[in-house]
């Protein structure tokens, strides 16, 4: 039975990283930009709702709401005025700018809030479970992992089924075609990378308010989310959330048989799914 | 309705085009030929913007818009097919003409619906509306390019060797297309290889030859100039 509980815990964990993951996964599907400051930013989200929480005195969720313009606004200026200019045939520049855009972001989170750890206060909801048969299954991962399933769906609806979503797969596959079709391929990817900040800023909550955080911790969280879009094979989101489960589910496994093999336990699914499929377990892109 | 007044491009030494004018009136259909390298291609993208020009000026409809971007030409009314189909690989045959037809006009989706389901049928895809466009065979992917081209509602329709590749009974299925879309009105420029093909749609040809224009006029005393027939000596004409 305690296998059945950690196998339980391991998957709404993934959950977690694939929420952290997907925003990612959407920008490198898209425009095939590896956003190294991706954790940085979702950190940057959780001391966002961090702050509306403790000056307004409101629920964390509905924070979020109130943080996510902002957010969206961030990922959209960052993009239009930094990161399309760092893209092309060469895949160095937009590691490099990202690269230091992280460095820069932990530096100014540091200034800015010092290094102690917080945390966003869900209240009773951070201790709350539901009884299942014999088990006890947390409200708080369910719901991290229910909104994982949520924003996937709801990211793959915006892809597969609007105007909008047309525009981005025309721009992915040929940018210069779509400027033909008129497209313009920038303001593209300014949506784009706004609506992973979105994404981020639902991370953000969640990891707030499951653990607590410094500005530090962000590249830790993007190794997670980097192996599970690796994993789940580059471009595909449904991979993605499978991707994080595989991790989630190998961390609690070797956390069950010893607690020092959490991490190793994650990275070496990783490995072994990398030597078995090289591309991903569900690879939507054929390049 | 086009006008290119002294056009210039080089790429580095190579001069791709030199000092290149002409005017296509409204409604004409004009063909251009020259050898492999001659500049046809990038006389295209000079049109549509995807290369910005050294010299030179481009009035489309009496506008100047020699600086504008290729969006902006797109919805002016500029649509172009190109020589290797690029279709949007993962995306269907009827969402490639959802795409065009609904950012280069502007509109929304639904506003532009029945324009691409009536553009499937005048180029003869409604059979392969739902099939993914990297599964096509070259001449559906000729008839996308096409029917791309179209669903963003063109005045000036610019084709790039679409009859390219083609077998003889293939391309000519693919004239009486470019034929029914003349007859509606839109002002055509068409670069072909293959030039029975061009010679029945077209009533002007225009001849490139290193960047420069060499030529223009009816089809028949063009190949019957002594210059053109160098160019195209040993081409079976």
């Amino acid at each position: 039975m305690i296998w059945l509980e950690t196998l339980i815990q391991g998957i709404l964990l993934g959950g977690l990283y694939a929420l952290f993951a997907a925003g990612l996964s959407l920008v490198f599907g898209i425009m095939r930009l590896v956003n190294l400051a991706h954790g940085d930013l979702i950190v940057v989200g959780a001391y966002m709702i961090l702050i509306i929480v403790s000056i307004l005195g409101i629920n964390p969720f509905v924070a979020t709401f109130i943080a996510a313009p902002g957010m969206f606004a961030l990922g959209w200026l960052l993009q239009r005025f930094v990161l399309n200019r760092t893209l092309g045939d060469d895949i160095l520049p937009p590691l490099l700018v990202t690269f230091g855009l992280s460095i820069a972001l932990q530096n100014a989170l540091l200034e800015g809030f010092s290094a102690d750890s917080q945390r966003i206060n869900a209240g009773a909801l951070e201790t709350a479970s539901i009884p299942v048969g014999s088990l006890s299954i947390g409200i708080m991962p369910l719901l991290t992992f229910a909104t994982a399933i949520l924003v996937i769906f709801g990211l793959n609806q915006i892809i597969f089924r609007t105007a909008l979503g047309r525009a981005f797969r025309a721009t992915s596959d040929d940018p210069i075609t779509a400027s033909l079709m008129g497209i313009r391929p920038s303001s593209v990817f300014a949506i784009v990378t706004g609506l992973a900040m979105l994404v981020a800023i639902i991370a953000a909550l969640y990891l707030g308010m499951r653990a607590s955080f410094d500005p530090s911790i962000g590249p830790v969280r993007l190794i997670y989310a980097f192996e599970a879009v690796i994993i789940g094979g580059l471009g595909s989101l449904w991979g993605t959330l499978l991707g994080g489960i595989i991790i989630g589910v190998a961390q609690t496994f070797g956390a069950a048989i010893n607690p020092e093999w959490q991490i190793l336990a994650g990275h070496l699914a990783f490995l072994a799914v990398l030597l078995l499929r090289p591309r991903g377990l569900l690879p939507r892109a054929v390049d | 309705m086009l006008k290119l007044v002294k056009m210039c491009k080089s790429f580095g030494a190579v001069c791709v085009a030199d000092e290149i004018s002409f005017e296509v009136s409204k409604g004409q259909a004009l063909g251009v030929i020259g050898p492999n390298g001659a500049g046809k291609s990038t006389l295209f993208n000079l049109i549509t913007g995807n290369l910005p020009p050294d010299r030179g000026y481009i009035g489309f409809e009496e506008q100047d818009i020699t600086r504008l971007p290729p969006m902006k030409r797109v919805r002016m009314g500029i649509g172009r097919s190109f020589q290797i189909p690029q279709p949007f690989h993962r995306m269907t045959v009827f969402e490639n003409l959802m795409v065009a037809a609904a950012f280069g006009r502007g509109l929304s989706e639904a506003e532009v619906i029945d324009d691409c389901v009536s553009i499937l049928e005048q180029t003869e895809m409604v059979p392969r509306a739902n099939v993914l466009a990297g599964q096509l065979s070259l001449l559906e992917r000729k008839r996308l390019e096409l029917a791309r081209a179209l669903a963003t509602e063109p005045k000036l329709l610019l084709l790039d060797e679409i009859a390219g590749g083609l077998t003889e009974g293939e391309c000519q299925k693919l004239i009486a297309t470019i034929r029914g879309i003349h007859r509606t009105g839109v002002t055509i420029v068409w670069i072909e290889h293959v030039l029975h093909a061009l010679t029945s749609v077209v009533d002007r040809l225009l001849v490139l030859d290193f960047g420069r224009v060499i030529g223009i006029g009816d089809p028949m005393s063009i190949m019957a100039s002594k210059e053109v027939k160098e160019i195209y000596l040993g081409i079976d004409v």
